[in-house]
């Protein structure tokens, strides 16, 4: 198997690394932050239970194959904070905060990196691909991965195609995500794609009912789930992202496509200034007792949606 | 602790996470619906924590976590070989 180099080590980062050892690769993970190496280690070695509890149901995994133990699986992945060890890599996915200037940056670092001029692959919420390509020499690299939370347990990758992505870096993706037993659904560019586009318009009304009164949270969120059957309500689903990125992610949307149905909810831009981002804060649209586990911090909501 | 009151710390633990939706004991939250997998792992870090119990690789199956009946059988079983 390659060497896949992984660009920043949050919430995403760390679900693609484990996602990726878990399927044979060997892994590079980077972060500028050692700290948040050695949390993201500690972290992937915790997600393994999450994987082995939802992986003990009767259903079979999709390959047959035994998940492999926690050391094997980390002994796959590299962590470090010098950005040259991606110089071997067969392809790259960045994972970085969910935040334009912060992207750009590592992106121009990358496209002047003396490295073969493999694929990257961008996991972001809703930044289209068109911004991404215009930072390289040669945009054909640059295809967009859209990962879901948690990586290891979801099948789908929403793979996204930009006007310029090259047809060698589309195949590598897809090939990539065959290999780690993910389905990509490939779509053409645009702010927030198909799932965020729909996914945060949703969120962004359903709070607009709340604010005006129409419903309860509780209740707003109790139809979703018991007439659509959906796991979560978007409220829930909100607080889960974290409101801060909610907001963002609208702020790219509505910036993107000039069209004011993207503006967020005056009740969520509240919440946001209050500092009650969701669960992570322990309070949004609801409350959450403290668990065992420390609340995720700021660096925890990079491209969570 | 009383197998009653596994039950009832259980069941509050479910309902700052199950809103609107009563759950009985033996209901299977997770076909239910009710629940994501994130869900399913904060509910083992809260068994561990609560009841100062650790879940070994042996018994991190779901059949262990769907519904609080099989919840608190865990609880009783861990607790009483812990105990011992």
């Amino acid at each position: 198997m390659n060497t896949i180099g992984v660009l920043g080590s949050g919430v995403m980062g760390r679900g693609v690394a484990h996602a990726l050892a878990g399927s044979g690769h060997r892994v590079v993970l980077i972060d500028h932050d050692p700290d948040q190496l050695t949390s993201a280690l500690r972290q992937i070695r915790r997600d393994l239970r999450l994987v082995q509890l939802m992986q003990s149901s009767p259903a079979p995994r999709p390959d047959g194959v035994p998940p492999p133990a926690a050391d094997e699986l980390l002994a796959r992945i590299s962590a470090t904070t010098e950005v040259e060890m991606l110089r071997g890599a067969a392809f790259i996915i960045e994972n970085v905060t969910e935040n334009w200037e912060i992207k750009q940056q590592v992106h121009r670092a990358l496209d002047r990196l003396d490295m073969p001029a493999v694929p990257v692959a961008i996991n972001t919420s809703a930044i289209p691909m068109a911004r991404f390509a215009a930072l390289y020499r040669d945009p054909g690299r640059v295809v967009g991965m859209h990962f879901m939370n948690p990586v290891p347990l979801m099948p789908v990758i929403e793979v996204i195609r930009g006007a310029a992505t090259g047809a060698a870096a589309l195949a590598a993706a897809r090939q990539l995500a065959a290999q780690m037993g993910k389905q990509a659904i490939v779509v053409h560019d645009s702010p927030g794609f198909v799932t965020n586009r729909v996914m945060m318009l949703t969120v962004n009304e359903a709070i607009a009912l709340l604010h005006e009164g129409v419903s309860t949270a509780e209740d707003i969120d109790r139809l979703f789930q018991t007439c659509f059957n959906h796991r979560m309500g978007p409220l829930a689903t909100a607080d889960l992202i974290g409101l801060d990125t909610v907001m963002y992610s609208l702020d790219v949307l509505h910036g993107e496509l000039h069209q004011d149905k993207y503006r967020p909810c005056p009740l969520l831009a509240q919440l946001v200034a209050q500092g009650k981002l969701g669960r992570k804060t322990g309070v949004g649209f609801f409350s959450y007792e403290p668990t065992a586990t420390p609340p995720p911090g700021p660096r925890d909501i990079e491209a969570a949606t | 602790m009383t197998q009653l009151s596994v039950k009832d710390a259980i069941k509050a633990f479910l309902h700052i996470h199950i809103r609107g939706v009563q759950v009985r004991d033996g209901d299977d939250i997770f076909v239910m619906g009710l629940v994501s997998s994130l869900f399913a792992m904060q509910l083992v870090e809260f068994t561990e924590t609560r009841f100062g119990i650790e879940i070994g690789p042996d018994d991190l199956v779901l059949a262990n976590f769907r519904s609080v009946n099989a919840l608190s059988a865990l609880v009783g079983r861990k607790t009483c070989v812990e105990g011992a």
